[in-house]
């Protein structure tokens, strides 16, 4: 099934709530109302004509100039050879989002992934804990306005510059 | 030190007490197994049967407690940093760093990221710096050299000032 019909099948279901198709690139993509989420996507995963049993990657981008944070979740399907991607917009200031670990395991750890770098709080997660970073880290580094701390635990963040000598 | 060999006469063998010690610390080095990303595959190129750090003396072991020397090989993190600074306190005095590689010299390609710790010497002193983006194992041997000639000018027994040499050029 191509992402056209795809997104045709979503939009007569779940009217309102899909919208902002994009076929014409490398991975078709659709933008998904927050509420929504976990209706759709565990419809995509459970209806027999779709069947995504993978969900190959969740991730975010951070969009300060329009105020948003976006959760971006690839899905594929194994059996059917499809795959499509969903976009959520969040609200910069607070951004949450209902978790996936329901409809998939997997998400357990990318959305712990995603709280870490850019502090997407996803509700109903068993586990929010940082996944990478270690769990005194200050920020959300890959955050756009993300500032660097002066030191961390004790240890000087700050190097001069080595090409400095060189320079003068 | 002059070399000694042929020159004496037999089964007669003068030297100091802290050469002797010197001479048996820097021709055992029991170096650290301490990998942390790319540098270490050029590391185990220099244990390995062409490079051969073993003709020095130089065996890996897997515990702090009974290494002599750490080599840093590759990018530190600041999460690994703190366990890098607690395997460094395991350590028995002498104990000695190399620092294999940019990243672990100053962060090196990744110095601008925001998890990347902007060298080791941050954390531990450092004696030697090998650069190289991942240094060859010839660089290496060469910085265990340089650590082995650093070794032999140590004074423990002697209360005096460690004599300056014109191989000093790689010692902090």
């Amino acid at each position: 099934m191509d992402a056209k019909e795809i997104y045709a099948t979503l939009e007569k279901l779940f009217p309102g709530k899909v919208g902002d198709f994009k076929g014409e690139v490398q991975e078709p993509y659709l933008t998904v109302d927050t509420a929504a989420i976990v209706e759709v996507c565990r419809f995509l995963r459970n209806s027999p004509g779709f069947k995504f049993e993978v969900l190959s990657d969740l991730t975010a981008v951070d969009c300060p100039k329009e105020g948003k944070i976006q959760v971006v979740y690839h899905l594929f399907s194994y059996s059917q050879n499809h795959q499509i991607v969903l976009k959520v917009d969040l609200p910069r200031d607070n951004p949450k989002v209902a978790t996936l670990e329901d409809v998939w395991k997997v998400a357990n750890w990318f959305e712990r992934e995603v709280y870490d770098l850019f502090g997407v709080i996803f509700e109903g997660h068993s586990d929010l804990r940082r996944i990478m970073l270690p769990e005194d880290w200050v920020g959300y580094p890959l955050r756009k306005d993300y500032v660097e701390q002066e030191e961390y635990d004790g240890i000087s963040t700050q190097r001069a510059p080595l090409v400095e000598k060189l320079l003068r | 030190m002059k070399p000694l060999i042929n020159s004496l006469p037999e089964t007669v063998f003068t030297t100091k007490v802290d050469d002797l010690l010197n001479w048996g610390r820097a021709s055992s080095q029991w170096y650290m197994l301490f990998g942390l990303a790319c540098c270490a595959i050029e590391l185990m190129q220099t244990g390995g049967p062409r490079a051969d750090l073993d003709r020095f003396g130089a065996v890996p072991r897997a515990t702090p407690r009974q290494s002599d020397l750490m080599i840093v090989a590759g990018t530190l993190t600041y999460k690994m940093a703190k366990r890098t600074k607690l395997l460094y306190d395991q350590m028995p005095d002498p104990r000695y760093v190399i620092s294999m590689g940019s990243c672990s010299n100053c962060g090196g390609l990744f110095q601008l990221a925001y998890s990347v710790c902007k060298g080791v010497d941050k954390i531990v002193p450092v004696d030697v710096y090998v650069p190289g983006c991942p240094p060859r194992p010839e660089a290496l041997t060469e910085g265990l050299l340089r650590i082995q000639d650093k070794m032999m000018r140590e004074r423990w027994l002697v209360k005096a000032p460690r004599p300056a040499e014109g191989a000093s050029a790689a010692q902090d």
